[in-house]
């Protein structure tokens, strides 16, 4: 299947956005690592601008940089929302308050817990009715979204954005699932290339085990590895140093997706 | 099922779900607590993936899989799961034993193959021995609709031959206190479209279907026909007042499927029993189809399945078409006169050769699948 990349979005440690990443991505610029800072989203009204947590605002962040870069209209895009464990900061808190004898919980961390609560906050902020997902596939959600990603390219014959983020549990969860930043990221795809095409990707399923591909800086490749959201590093690596070069990604177990990114002229 | 539709059984009863104190009726599943997954899948085991187990046994289904496994190859045969809470409880219940010195969760506690939303499609695959592209919608009481959506389209790019679509959802004290809070969980059985419904029952279920192509060997299947899928854009928990964005999915449905609303003999609604929900899609279903088209909702029955609420009203939509018999609306009494639908209260022996099912969830999340007879 075949998809043309239309705009990048990018958030997370040392990573504040795609264009000012992009010199350190392909490798000539040094990676200092700092905490994800991200701002929740403007385009949110006040009430919910207070109720989204963390993964909606990494989401918010790095879907509009896509957008805003591929010139598209917010309003009309189909999503494809990817991650693997959600918002977990209110899992936890839910989990602790139906450990109390109260076992009270607030209406507004319930509706939270859904793992598409990023696509209603989305939904809310770009006022967009059109088609959504939201999808896991634990440590392999990004390649999950991008395969889904492309069939619906390739099927409905339109463009979309697929955005895939996570966010670290706490303690005590931390302990078994340990996810190491706060990560974002966004491609507009489509299957006709526009004026500011910036990539080609040609993408296939394999059913069968292969090594995946890694990022050459021990920082990136240690965000690349310690947070399911960054599995997708060595594709904007890729597509920040424009040379055709296949890239890996596992996904389920036995199997993973073959990449071909080819750079637009 | 078919024989329970026909009687207007229902399977709600007042909750006694583990040390749940709450005044409302559930649609619990019995016995669960002592049927664990099959031994080599141990790690997975917990009380979705046991219903799930059920479900892949019921009715010849994994023997069904196994064969098209055969004829495929099984990289060729996809999984695509909806669940909403996949194996959350187990997650809740050790923060229950956690370790009183360090708040450390208890030994043998697994996250990844129990609460992960990716669980129930990892242990699926897994028990079905297929190892084809897997994964889990996770969109809310929409899930296990829209994952025929994502099948079809796999299968159409010619990454799969066969699919494995469905899903589960099992009781946990998230969406039983979490609906609580929203005031949104009736004391008695939920009471679709009634003029004195107070809310939902909260119910657990899983349910599968084999997705193939239509060709000479399956023409004689059932059909998916067409699926549609929209955003509300308006709230969190509270569906758009008028439906646009149900009327939205369900024109897509139908223009997927290439039909018009007259070819629709029947509406499996999503039909909650909450105040909004009826009311809103009241509107949608009545902006859309002609006011003598049949509809109802079958929760009164099952409870709110929630991530497994699709599939569970796909093959009720399935079973309307293969035994010519639209379900009535348990629980139902008097119907709301605001209600501008043709809502059955009681089922109606009738030919359905096309049905819409609609399954809707919180985010805004729409969904409408379009089923037909086979040929």
């Amino acid at each position: 299947m075949r998809a043309f990349v239309e705009g990048i979005g990018l958030v997370g440690p040392g990573l504040s956005g795609w264009r000012a990443s992009r010199a350190l991505l392909a490798g000539d610029a040094a990676y200092q690592p700092a905490p994800t800072s991200v701002a929740a989203s403007a385009l949110l009204p006040a009430v919910e601008r207070r109720r989204a947590g963390m993964p909606v605002r990494l989401a918010l962040a790095a879907g509009i940089e896509a957008i805003e870069g591929a010139g598209c209209d917010a309003a009309t895009l189909a999503t494809v929302f990817t991650s693997s464990d959600g918002d977990c900061d209110n899992v936890h808190a839910m989990c602790e308050s139906l450990a109390t004898p109260e076992r009270q919980i607030s209406p507004t961390r319930f509706h939270n817990s859904v793992h598409n609560a990023a696509a209603g906050y989305w939904g809310i902020a770009t006022q967009c009715r059109a088609p959504s997902t939201s999808l896991c596939c634990h440590d392999a959600s990004f390649a999950a979204g991008l395969l889904d990603a492309a069939s619906q390219v390739a099927m409905s014959r339109s463009p979309l954005v697929l955005i895939a983020y996570d966010h670290p549990y706490p303690p005590p969860v931390s302990a078994m699932r340990p996810i190491s930043a706060s990560f974002g990221a966004a491609l507009v795809l489509s299957p006709q290339a526009g004026a500011g095409a910036i990539a080609l990707l040609d993408i296939e399923f394999e059913a069968r085990q292969a090594a995946a591909s890694r990022m050459a800086d021990a920082g990136l490749e240690a965000l690349r590895s310690g947070v399911p959201a960054a599995r997708c590093l060595p594709v904007l690596a890729a597509l920040a140093r424009g040379t055709r070069e296949p890239v890996l990604l596992d996904l389920a177990p036995h199997s993973h997706l073959r990449v071909t990114v080819t750079p637009c002229a | 099922m078919a024989d329970a539709l026909r009687d207007k059984r229902s399977g709600l009863a007042p909750c006694d779900f583990d040390s749940v104190a709450l005044d409302t009726h559930i649609g619990r599943v019995r016995g669960l607590e002592a049927l664990p997954v099959r031994s080599d899948l141990s790690a997975y085991d917990c009380r979705n993936n046991r219903l799930a187990q059920i479900g892949l046994e019921l009715d010849g289904f994994a023997a069904a899989v196994a064969q098209a496994s055969e004829r495929h190859g099984a990289e060729r045969v996809g999984v695509f799961m909806g669940t909403s809470t996949s194996g959350i409880l187990e997650t809740e219940l050790a923060y229950h034993r956690r370790d009183p010195a360090t708040g450390a969760l208890p030994p043998g506690f697994r996250y990844a193959e129990t609460h992960n939303t990716f669980s129930l499609a990892d242990f699926v695959r897994r028990y079905l021995g297929l190892r084809g592209p897997a994964v889990v919608v996770s969109s809310a009481c929409s899930s296990s609709a829209k994952v025929f959506g994502n099948a079809a389209r796999m299968i159409a790019a010619g990454v799969c031959d066969a699919a494995v679509v469905g899903g589960a959802d099992t009781l946990c004290l998230t969406t039983l206190y979490g609906f609580h809070s929203l005031e949104l969980t009736a004391r008695g059985p939920c009471r679709p479209f009634d003029a004195q419904r107070e809310g939902i029952s909260i119910g657990e279920g899983a349910g599968f279907a084999l997705l193939e192509r239509v060709e000479a060997r399956t023409a004689a299947h059932a059909r998916l026909l067409g699926v549609g899928d929209s955003c509300d854009a308006h709230h969190m928990s509270t569906p758009h007042p008028e439906g646009l964005g149900a009327q939205l999915a369900m024109r897509q449905a139908l223009q997927s499927a290439a039909l018009s609303p007259a070819d629709i003999d029947y509406v499996n609604l999503h039909g909650t029993a909450t105040r909004t929900n009826d009311a809103a899609e009241d509107r949608a279903v009545s902006a859309l189809f002609d006011a003598a088209t049949p509809c109802s909702s079958t929760k009164g029955a099952t409870g709110h399945l929630l991530g497994a609420a699709g599939i569970t009203e796909i093959i009720i939509s399935l079973l309307a078409i293969e035994h010519g018999l639209m379900p009535g609306s348990a629980h139902t009494r008097q119907l709301d006169p605001s209600m501008g639908c043709n809502y059955l209260i009681e089922p109606r022996p009738a030919r359905v050769r096309r049905a819409l099912s609609n399954s809707f969830g919180f985010g805004g999340s729409n969904c409408s699948v379009v089923l037909g007879a086979a040929g």
